[in-house]
């Protein structure tokens, strides 16, 4: 808040839609200025990437703008506390969902993103740093537009005590729901626990462990945890397809 | 001394005369995206851009609100940037306006003043940019080719000086689709007149410095125990730049006429004011009919001058007065309205004149919109009507005539 910032990096707060375009103008403005060497990098909400951003992040990754793009996904507009976005799952209750849950599943961003040709796509989770570490990493080496999503366990969001925040990020890999990949010149590599889960040839556990720990799933009838288990099913072995026809 | 230059007069519309102006004032970074009846303008610069006539940065963004955070950013990293758009799409625009403005960031914008629907309508008024009047901008109406140019290059000079955006007005197909003869200054000579953009603040890994933050309504104390701003304060630093504007835009006209022989320092434009009873005011190229029905007035006898609006915003109240003080009844023409109530550029003039001397009598009429063709000889009639009105009750003073056929 200013005048005092914990970031310490160079930072361009920006209008909520246009996160894609304000990062196309700092790739645009140091380009025809000549500054090379610096890395410019947009980091926008779920909201701000699957709903209102999607225009200037789609437009941006089109004209391919060299920046990388982090979406930190929470899965709701945790800001103005808790309301449905694109990224709310199916079942989960909102602010604007209060009494029957989501009705619809998330949109997959990542597909979104990849249909743009992109050289770099990756999917993260907040609780496995390492595996994010390495992606950011390696997408900083990378010209063009790279999109990196992270899911992004929120205690008071999902109606979990913050000391399970961790172990939820980890059951939504273990179950599936979330898959760690990343997608390199269109090659497809699960990565971290998703990619020890194929190697072993272990079983994912049930989702329904997954909706068990969160308050926001109160509601979620049984015929939704079926449903949500036969598509993580089918994904996870259209993933799993793709992993090793590479 | 008389200015010695060779003239380079050529025959071009606006929309080439405002790209010809941002490529001499080497801005570095375009982004803009097309619509009617501004597209020829976009072309020309991704021509110019293209062919390597002009060394920038073209982004073909996907909507006029990306078009102008392309420039905020740009702007930010230290690029000189330029947009340009009309009606629908600077309504588009409007978050990302006040966005530019309240981060003082000097960017130029033509607008090619267009109608806003609904219905739909690609002709010409004023709507659009007198709808953006209240977002921080600096706004300049031109009235031919020739102004088209010059202003845009102006526009530069005076945005970073003052780190206020501005917008440069011009009317959809009277003016940016309408073959006139321009004279094109020398590069050489632009780049004397305008020096190289220097940012407010420097966007630098080695200095880290955050833009834009949160900001409380009450001014805090920063790390090095400084107070600083709140945001009312910040918001007080916009108006005061606009307010005090006003000299850097009669400066820059005036170093203008020095370099290229044309001068713009003035706020607005005259034209026998000296011993005229009545002033019909009006603006952008509505300002140059205006000029044609005083002639077919004066030739009845009747003390006519024309004030032509130029810098609507900052407004010249203390300017307009001093024109005004001989003036017995005042003809506003507005290409606008505002819904309710009256035109803007008729409010401008009454507000103008509360608390001074001058009491004259105020007649408006909105004219021309969504492209309806304004002859001198209407702006003539419609004068005549008013002159009248002051005798008996033949229209409303209360509310706005509408010269349509209701």
């Amino acid at each position: 808040m200013y005048p005092i910032t914990a970031v310490n990096v160079p930072c361009v707060n920006t209008p909520f839609a246009s996160t894609g375009a304000s990062a196309t103008g700092l790739v645009a403005g140091l380009k025809a200025l000549g500054r090379k060497g610096i890395t410019v990098l947009a980091f926008a909400g779920d909201g701000g990437t699957y709903d209102i951003g999607i225009q200037s992040l789609s437009g941006a990754a089109e004209r391919q703008m060299d920046f990388i793009y982090v979406c930190y996904d929470n899965e709701g507009y945790m800001n103005t506390g808790n309301q449905r976005s694109g990224s709310t799952p199916l079942g989960a209750v909102s602010g604007t969902t209060p009494v029957l849950g989501k009705q619809q599943y998330q949109k997959d961003m990542t597909a979104i993103m990849e249909a743009h040709g992109l050289p770099y796509v990756a999917t993260c989770s907040a609780s496995f740093p390492l595996d994010l570490y390495e992606k950011v990493k390696k997408a900083r080496t990378i010209e063009g537009t790279r999109f990196i999503h992270i899911q992004t366990p929120c205690p008071p969001g999902w109606l979990f005590p913050f000391s399970d925040t961790i172990k939820i990020g980890e059951l939504a890999v273990e179950t599936g729901l979330v898959v760690l990949y990343e997608i390199e010149d269109g090659i497809f590599r699960l990565t971290s626990m998703s990619e020890s889960v194929a190697s072993k040839g272990t079983q994912l556990r049930p989702v329904r462990e997954y909706f068990n720990h969160q308050g926001r799933f109160k509601t979620i009838t049984e015929e939704q945890i079926d449903e949500l288990q036969e598509w993580v099913t089918t994904r996870w072995k259209h993933f799993l397809h793709r992993a090793t026809h590479a | 001394m008389a200015i010695q230059r060779k003239s380079n007069i050529h025959i071009m519309d606006g929309n080439q005369a405002a790209a010809i102006a941002a490529r001499l004032s080497r801005v570095q970074v375009v982004a803009a995206y097309p619509i009617t009846p501004q597209t020829p303008l976009t072309e020309q610069l991704s021509l110019f851009v293209e062919s390597g006539e002009l060394k920038a940065e073209y982004v073909a963004v996907e909507s006029e609100h990306s078009a102008l955070a392309v420039c905020t950013s740009a702007s930010i990293v230290g690029a000189r940037a330029f947009t340009a758009t009309s009606a629908h799409g600077l309504a588009y625009m409007h978050e990302m306006l006040h966005w530019a403005a309240g981060a003082r960031l000097p960017i130029v914008l033509a607008c090619v003043n267009r109608a806003i629907g609904a219905p739909w309508n690609v002709l010409n008024d004023q709507q659009d940019s007198i709808a953006q009047r209240d977002t921080g901008w600096i706004q300049i109406y031109c009235r031919n080719n020739q102004e088209i140019l010059d202003t845009v290059i102006q526009a530069f000079r005076i945005a970073e000086q003052v780190y206020v955006p501005v917008m440069v007005c011009y009317d959809g197909y009277i003016l940016s689709h309408t073959e006139m003869p321009v004279d094109i200054p020398d590069q050489a000579d632009v780049d004397k007149y305008l020096p190289p953009y220097k940012p407010h603040t420097t966007l630098d890994p080695a200095n880290p410095k955050n833009y834009n933050l949160v900001t409380l309504a009450d001014p805090r104390v920063g790390v090095e125990g400084k107070l600083c701003h709140g945001y009312m304060e910040l918001r007080y630093l916009l108006q005061e730049a606009l307010q005090n504007s006003r000299e850097t835009i009669l400066d820059a006209g005036q170093e203008f006429n020095k370099i290229f022989g044309r001068d713009y320092a003035r706020m607005f434009w005259e034209d026998r004011n000296e011993d005229a009873e009545i002033t019909i005011v009006a603006m952008g190229s509505l300002a140059m009919e205006a000029i044609v029905a005083a002639d077919m007035l004066r030739e009845e006898g009747i003390k006519v001058g024309v004030l032509g609006l130029r810098v609507f915003r900052p407004f010249p109240k203390a300017d307009v007065v001093r024109v005004l003080r001989k003036s017995k009844l005042i003809v506003v023409f507005d290409k606008n309205i505002s819904y309710g109530s009256e035109g803007a550029t008729c409010s401008e003039i009454k507000s103008a004149l509360y608390g001074t001397y001058i009491n004259a009598s105020i007649r408006n009429f909105i004219v021309g919109l969504g492209g309806r063709d304004v002859k001198a000889r209407e702006l003539a009639d419609a004068t005549r009507k008013a002159i009248a009105s002051l005798k008996e009750t033949v229209i409303n003073p209360d509310y706005p005539e509408w010269i349509c056929q209701i």
